[in-house]
């Protein structure tokens, strides 16, 4: 059974936010570092990047498959975890401690539409 | 006595680690010209330091490759159920007819009278493929599936400029596609757009409607679908992407199962490639090179890669170039051993056998799925085509994955199916049997596949560890994926 945090928000493609002031950090779910198997490399946004809310802001590649991170935000990149670069194995060790980005959001609101952990509970399931 | 027996198996070295300095298996003639073949290349090109080749005798390079082979797996070997690659039989009499040196000392430019008979056998397989596929006009010349996707694509673009059509930017491509599929449409330089699948893999129609105006290039699909299913509202599908100003792109991975029955170009399909190396049984996979046909329909036949072979009204074969064509895409006329490979195995099987193929390798495919149901997670019921995907074992109780079953495959002397792919499902295993193998065999993998589902509840350690009785035991993936070592010098500095 996959680790879901209360108080977090998540999109059916896999990715949590957690919102503070106006800075969301992204990751992906423990559900998802299950799927993909033992993670080998991150692609990840520069400082500076805009990302938008459902487009693609990196990849991560596993031994498995490789498979697109799509933001659930939408902003500026105003820090990216570089910890991963040289250990992207640290988000199967703990996917909600190992964050990706920080996002300064355009417009906060958007936070709403995304699932809260129940429901996201719930697409884990089918 | 006692006799120590050492497996050759074990060997593992390189070239490089044979080689001693002055050690050569060859002796050059003697200089008869007395000039030196340097003195006209400028300083700054010259090379500075030696190059790093191994010096060995010939008895230890016969030996090396030899004992390398020997650790070698292939269809020679085992049954290889490589699901969405076609690891079918490759008949000895195709290596016999290539290696002839009527047809392997030609020279590419050699003039067309002196070279009639190779012509001729490209000018004919072209056209059995023709006939094969529903096509008006096939090219030989690409060297490999995706190199052909490339030139269809090519094909595709051209056709849309020819009509000042440039607004056509996108690919629609579902899903479920292998890779290869959105990666030639950004090489071709579209715009990748995504549709959906429903849960049998097939394309969903009601997705696809709204995709489709007057920015869509065309398609790209295989039927059947990567699941294995044949898509059965193929007809309609192109009639919505045709009423649109598309065309269709019929990748020809998955074409086996119909040979001999549907054929791409009466389902309606505009371009599509095929792989000699999978569908027409010449090697690959490490074993040889390949070989990508592209079939066009006949409002295409004028854009298609030179050179062409033609043939006039005298019977006479020519190199021809035309001047609609997207240019040339290869040197020359292409893999030509792999064309005459593919064209001797449709001549010896003939039109009524060639015909036997796809409803055998179905037959085989549906065998082993129905077989490995009961212990085997089959998302996807109902009649398969050439392969089945399944999702795992059934009881995922034990932690027991795809990936330790098909470690543990090994260790009974069967080569993995493909694995985790399509990424529909979490934990795919895609098997492809092919027409070429007995029943005895496919019992055989059913057995053996029984027996590790067993082993995942009585000895799941065993499984996970798998494999166990291989040269190299299991892989560090993640090591492999990080800190690779892919040269010489690498190892050395390891």
């Amino acid at each position: 059974m996959s680790k879901i945090i209360e108080g977090l928000r998540y999109a059916d493609s896999h990715e949590w936010v957690k919102l503070e002031g106006d800075i969301a950090t992204v990751g992906i779910t423990d559900y998802a570092q299950h799927a993909l198997g033992n993670i080998v490399y991150v692609d990840m946004p520069e400082v500076g990047d805009e990302v938008v809310a459902g487009e693609d802001f990196g990849a991560v590649e596993s031994v498995k498959a490789a498979s697109d991170l799509i933001s659930p935000v939408s902003g500026e990149v105003v820090e990216i975890n570089e910890a991963l670069e040289d250990a992207p194995e640290l988000i199967n060790e703990d996917a909600f401690e190992n964050w990706i980005m920080k996002v300064k959001v355009s417009d906060t609101d958007v936070i709403d539409e995304l699932l809260d952990a129940a429901a996201y509970a719930k697409i884990c399931e089918e | 006595m006692h006799i120590k027996t050492i497996s050759m198996k074990y060997y593992d070295k390189l070239i490089f680690e044979l080689s001693r300095p002055g050690r050569k298996g060859y002796e050059l003639p003697a200089d008869n010209f007395g000039t030196d073949g340097m003195a006209d290349i400028p300083a700054d090109l010259k090379r500075t330091e030696p190059l790093d080749l191994p010096e060995v005798s010939e008895l230890d390079v016969v030996r090396h490759y030899t004992n390398l082979s020997n650790k070698n797996f292939g269809v020679d070997t085992g049954f290889y159920p490589l699901g969405s690659c076609t690891m079918k039989y490759n008949p000895k009499i195709n290596e016999e007819v290539a290696i002839m040196p009527e047809f392997s000392a030609v020279h590419p430019l050699q003039p067309a009278e002196s070279a009639q008979g190779a012509l001729e056998l490209y000018y004919n397989l072209q056209q059995a493929l023709s006939n094969i596929a529903g096509l008006a006009e096939f090219t030989l010349n690409p060297y490999a599936g995706a190199h052909g996707e490339l030139t269809g694509l090519m094909v595709m673009k051209h056709y849309h400029r020819s009509r000042g059509d440039e607004k056509r930017t996108k690919v629609i491509v579902p899903n479920s596609a292998h890779g290869t599929n959105p990666a030639s449409a950004m090489v071709a330089g579209f715009q990748v757009v995504e549709v959906k699948s429903k849960p049998n893999g097939s394309i969903d129609v009601e997705d696809l409607k709204p995709l489709l105006d007057d920015t869509v290039a065309g398609i790209m699909m295989t039927n059947p679908n990567t699941l294995g299913m044949f898509e059965t509202e193929i007809v309609e599908i192109a009639k919505l992407v045709h009423d649109a100003g598309g065309l269709l792109y019929y990748d020809g991975a998955n074409l086996n199962p119909l040979l001999g029955k549907v054929r791409p170009g009466d389902m309606g399909f505009d371009i599509m490639h095929i792989n000699l190396h999978k569908t027409f049984s010449t090697p690959h996979g490490g074993g040889g090179p390949g070989s990508g046909p592209v079939g066009v329909a006949e409002h295409l036949v004028e854009f298609l890669p030179n050179p062409r072979v033609r043939k006039n009204e005298e019977g006479k074969f020519y190199v021809d170039f035309g001047k609609d064509s997207l240019g040339s895409v290869s040197t020359f006329l292409g893999n030509f051993g792999v064309m005459m490979k593919a064209y001797a195995y449709i001549l010896t099987l003939g039109k009524e056998n060639l015909k036997n193929v796809g409803p055998l390798a179905t037959l085989n495919a549906n065998y082993i799925k129905e077989s490995l149901k009961d212990d085997y997670l089959l998302p996807i019921e109902g009649v398969c085509k050439h392969e089945m995907v399944f999702d795992g074992l059934k009881d995922k109780s034990t932690g027991v994955t795809t990936l330790n079953v098909a470690k543990r495959l090994l260790d009974y002397g069967f080569h993995a199916p493909t694995i985790y792919f399509p990424l529909l499902f979490h934990e795919s295993m895609m098997i492809e049997p092919t027409e070429t193998e007995s029943l005895e065999t496919l019992d055989e993998f059913i057995d053996v596949m029984h027996k590790v589902a067993k082993e995942a509840h009585e000895t799941p350690d065993e499984v996970k560890n798998a494999p166990l009785t291989t040269l190299v035991r299991k892989l560090d993936e993640t090591g492999a994926a990080k800190n690779p070592i892919l040269t010489y010098k690498a190892l050395k500095n390891a």
